[in-house]
């Protein structure tokens, strides 16, 4: 039990730091550096926690391919060096006042008795999947041990169940942006071309 | 890693979870540079997956983690535009100052 109060410790110095250090820093690509940094700290939370597949997931789009894109475009305009600040002198207490306003009243609603009595830990004997042998080893693990897994098996098996309808307007919204993003980068085409 | 790693620290992931959140709203409020506006919302999204995945985990159900796969897949999908915009945006601006962009014809 000490071991897991240890690593949330120093996960949860390390994500702060690096989120503190995102926000401060002038350099816009050591803000996208220390964002995968708190990216890869909440991974580990999310396998901690029972979640392999979407720790995975969270490392390689998250901390691989959206930071990539967001490093590329910052190095394609040459915008690593963010200038001075200019414009309203009371934009920075403002803000700080109005995030240390949000914090207290989502302190005031995790902490209050209310949501926590809400919560009630539901038996993971029930669980079960669309064909009976499929995933029949993750299947067998978490009847034996009453803690459900998100291994990717499971998840898949979730995503085309439960889920065959989200799943499938999410591929649309995808290829939607893929399509806008083209449209919007691409030259404007000549006259009579 | 233990099936029980974590159990009796949700209410503390919790509140790593708004902690970081707070982070990226002070980072959308107090930033002019639009890249670093869009990193503090991608900061906010990671700060909802962490309460998702905790709630999920409290309530030992699977859901929770499918709802992250679904926010991570917006969350790429608006990344592509909007950074798209962003690049459209400073070809005429010469800027990723958002103060820079206050005309609605380029």
């Amino acid at each position: 039990m000490a071991t897991d109060i240890i690593l949330f410790v120093i996960l949860a110095a390390i994500a702060i730091v690096s989120a503190i250090g995102m926000i401060v820093t002038r350099n816009a690509v050591h803000s996208a550096l220390l964002l995968v940094v708190v990216m890869c700290a909440l991974a580990i939370f999310f396998l901690g926690l029972g979640g392999p597949f979407i720790a995975m997931v969270q490392v390689a789009v998250y901390a691989g391919a959206i930071m990539v894109l967001f490093l590329f475009v910052v190095m394609l305009l040459g915008a690593e060096r963010v200038g001075a600040q200019s414009g309203l002198k009371w934009q920075i207490p403002a803000a700080l006042a109005l995030g240390a306003a949000l914090l207290v009243v989502s302190g005031l609603l995790l902490f209050s008795t209310q949501t926590t009595a809400a919560v009630e830990p539901q038996p993971a004997a029930g669980f079960e999947t669309i064909l009976p042998e499929a995933c029949a080893e993750d299947v067998a693990e978490i009847q034996a041990s009453g803690v459900v897994q998100g291994t990717p098996c499971l998840v898949g098996d979730s995503l085309f169940t439960t889920y065959l309808v989200p799943f499938e307007v999410v591929s649309i919204l995808l290829l939607a942006a893929m399509v806008g993003a083209v449209v919007l980068t691409r030259r404007p085409r000549e006259q009579g071309a | 890693m233990s099936s029980q790693s974590f159990a009796l620290l949700y209410p503390y992931l919790l509140g790593l979870s708004a902690l970081i959140f707070t982070l990226g709203v002070i980072g959308v409020l107090a930033r002019r540079n639009a890249l670093i506006i869009f990193m503090s919302v991608e900061l906010m999204l990671n700060a909802a997956n962490l309460a998702f995945v905790t709630f999920a985990r409290q309530l030992n159900q699977l859901d929770g983690q499918v709802f992250v796969f679904f926010v991570m897949v917006v969350a790429a999908a608006e990344v592509a535009v909007g950074l798209a915009l962003i690049t459209t945006i400073f070809k005429t601006k010469k800027s990723t100052n958002v103060d820079d962009i206050s005309a609605m014809r380029g």
